[in-house]
């Protein structure tokens, strides 16, 4: 699946960051496969989303965040 | 001995600039780096009998010379070989920071590490150890909390001591540099291989964060609390509104109006009639008296009474967005602003077009795509700047004395419906083809610098004195001597003079808008100059001038003015259409110049000027003949 649908409170490990305008800056920012990500909240109308990596927090669009491939990650 | 050149370097919302603020206070310049639109710092300061030079370099997550700012960073860097490069670090998110000290490392380039944010990291739990941190990385670590005075002295005698001289990146990171020489060298194709980069430079991070970075007892951090309330889906919106609202009661009500009301009563009151006395006294020239008094002190001093209001508007927002809650406004109102053809990143600049559009077209300068910084440069002058207000205040009080609020509202609401209606004709037209993306970090709340908020607010206010200064001051004199002179030289009568031949030139266009007197084409003309004339030509052309200095208060001095030959030259419907066209039309020269100096074009500049004139002149003839036709 991809972080697109992720909903607030889910916890995923990124498997692959496909092509996309933002891939070079998603990687840069930590967004690496391996790393850990939360799903904070969502803006109203349920997108950007809020995110947080690495130990910081990060808004991305729903339609940005379908480039991130991700695997559910068990509580 | 010579002096010293200290770059700072490192992430956005690490307390960089309030290093730099607290290293060097007021003694910097505010430029450009040259050929983009990219703020260049540079501060002075002495220590120990040296000469101090720091530079702050723009805020950058990484060097891969993509956007202007991060090619800024690596070619003064790589250039300009300042004496000592600070990497500033946010201590409580070293991980993400420490990306572009390892690619800075990479290029050979030494690091004093400064580890900023140490007070907010403790109290999350997260102790760094520096030893090993500096062991690992082979650099000199210094520990900073911003704003306090002995870290900067501490910085300071860093700065000035031979630390770096000894310095040599670790093993590790020898090691690490070849790892990546080795990727470079395998051949791989350059996508791939710029991917495998990143992620060795984030397993070398993970590794060195490992060792020296321990996380006890964390709780849900503070900002996550207050995001829940702040950032939460539906109840984040009333409370921007709020927020929105505070700002301008404290604008327009509270603080900045009452100040502005004392100066504007200054001016026109003790400053004017002294002035005019001395003088007098003096014997001058009657023409330089009118000059003067009428023309320069009418003219600038109508202009400095806005700067109260647009410096108070200005220090808001920027405490706004110390705190980091302006980050929260973009992520909040970006489901919003993306269905009319902006992103929520652009939501700053554009409330700061309700005080004044040249700093809200700089501002459009953090947009990150080419198509949202083009559409809101374009679409920020709609808005109802500090200097339109008057107008609309004016004649709302004149010709709706019982409803003059809620006009005046109604304007403000057409600039933002014009706005929107101008971006959605944009996005589906010249910039159709472009995408756009959002992508932003939510910086912890923070309690802002008071230092650096100020002398924010004081860079974008500053504009706004500088315009009061020279292009007001220049316009008043010109809009004077058309006032006052004709092809036969000086003369009494106004309405023989060159303004009015102008005036009743650029009229002609208005015939059908109910409003084709020269007084008004004028006033039209005088506000391409800057918006404040049209008020203030109108004031000199209908000789209400002495009238509205004795009023009492506003609503007086409408009343007044009623009887004036203002009050009859306009019926409250051409008075409406008149009030469309002037919140729509061309943007004053200052914001035109803007334009043209932040799209690098005198295309868009003349587009600007063009569309906006022809969207004004279309919608007040539609609100004038619709009007007509339902009776008014």
């Amino acid at each position: 699946m991809t972080l697109k649908e992720g909903t607030s409170g889910q916890r995923f490990v990124i498997r692959a960051v496909t092509d996309s305008p933002l891939k070079n800056r998603l990687m840069t920012m930590g967004l690496v496969p391996g790393t850990a990500v939360t799903v904070l909240r969502s803006a109203p109308l349920g997108d950007p989303m809020a995110l947080r990596v690495r130990s910081y927090h990060l808004a991305l669009r729903r339609d940005d965040a379908a480039s991130i491939q991700v695997e559910s990650m068990a509580n | 001995m010579s002096s010293l050149a200290v770059a700072l370097t490192g992430n956005p919302n690490t307390g960089k600039s309030t290093i730099f603020n607290e290293l060097t206070g007021a003694r910097q310049k505010i430029g450009n780096w040259p050929g983009v639109t990219v703020d260049k710092k540079i501060g002075y300061l002495s220590h120990q009998g040296r000469n101090i030079s720091v530079v702050d370099l723009p805020g950058t997550y990484s060097v891969n010379a993509r956007s202007p700012e991060e090619k800024i960073v690596i070619d003064y860097l790589l250039n300009e070989k300042p004496d000592l490069v600070v990497d500033v670090l946010d201590s409580s998110n070293l991980e993400r920071n420490l990306y572009l000290t390892i690619q800075l490392l990479e290029q050979g380039i030494p690091l004093l590490l400064d580890l900023n944010m140490q007070d907010e990291a403790r109290r999350h739990g997260i102790r760094v150890n520096t030893e090993k941190l500096g062991a690992a990385l082979g650099m000199p670590v210094v520990e900073t909390t911003a704003r306090s005075r002995d870290s900067i002295h501490t910085l300071l005698d860093v700065f000035t001591s031979t630390v770096m001289e000894k310095y040599q990146p670790s093993e590790k990171v020898r090691a690490h540099i070849a790892n990546i020489e080795k990727l470079r060298g395998s051949g791989l194709a350059a996508d791939a291989l710029e991917e495998k980069i990143i992620e060795e430079r984030y397993a070398f991070i993970d590794a060195v964060v490992d060792e020296c970075v321990s996380v006890a007892g964390v709780d849900a951090a503070t900002s996550e609390k207050i995001d829940a309330v702040l950032a939460n889906g539906w109840t984040a919106l009333p409370i921007f509104l709020v927020m929105l609202y505070a700002v301008f009661q404290i604008t327009f009500e509270w603080i900045g109006q009452p100040i502005a009301d004392a100066l504007e009563e200054f001016i026109s009151g003790p400053l004017t009639e002294t002035v005019a006395e001395s003088l007098e006294a003096w014997e001058v020239a009657d023409w330089m008296q009118s000059l003067i008094v009428d023309g320069v002190i009418g003219g600038v001093g109508g202009v400095l009474t806005f700067v109260p209001l647009i410096f108070i508007l200005f220090f808001c927002l920027s405490f706004l967005d110390g705190t980091g809650y302006m980050a929260r406004v973009a992520f909040i109102t970006d489901p919003i602003m993306r269905r009319v053809g902006l992103t929520g990143k652009g939501i700053m600049p554009l409330i700061m077009g309700f005080g004044c559009a040249v700093p809200a077209i700089m501002g459009a300068r953090a947009l990150d795509s080419e198509k949202d910084r083009m559409t809101s440069i374009l679409v920020t002058p709609f808005l109802t700047c500090g200097a339109k207000l008057p107008i609309m205040a004016l004649f709302a009080a004149m010709f709706f004395p019982d409803n003059a609020a809620n006009v005046v509202f109604a304007m403000y609401i057409l600039g933002i419906v014009m706005a929107i209606v101008a971006a959605k004709l944009l996005g589906s037209t010249v910039f159709q083809s472009q995408g756009s993306t959002f992508l932003l970090e939510l910086p912890p709340y923070r309690m802002p610098d008071m230092k650096t908020v100020l002398l924010e607010t004081w860079d974008k206010g500053k504009g706004y004195l500088i315009k009061a200064g020279t292009i007001i001051f220049a316009m008043s004199v010109l809009i004077w001597f058309l006032g006052h002179f004709n092809s036969g030289g000086m003369t009494e009568e106004m309405s023989e003079s060159f303004l009015a031949a102008l005036g009743t030139g650029m009229s002609k266009l208005f015939i059908f808008h109910g409003f084709d007197t020269w007084e008004a084409g004028a006033a039209v003309i005088t506000g391409i100059l800057a918006k404040e004339s049209v008020v203030s030509t109108m004031g000199i052309l209908y000789g209400v001038g002495e009238i509205s200095a004795e009023a009492e208060d506003a609503v007086e001095t409408a009343a007044t003015m009623m009887q004036t030959g203002m009050g009859t030259a306009f019926t409250t419907l051409s008075a409406v259409a008149f009030m469309v066209f002037s919140q729509l039309y061309t943007p004053c020269v200052t914001a035109l110049g803007t334009i043209k100096k932040e799209t690098g074009s005198w295309k868009w500049m003349g587009f600007s000027a063009v569309y906006m004139f022809a969207l004004a002149w279309l919608v007040s003839l539609l609100v004038y003949q619709g009007g007509r036709l339902m009776g008014f």
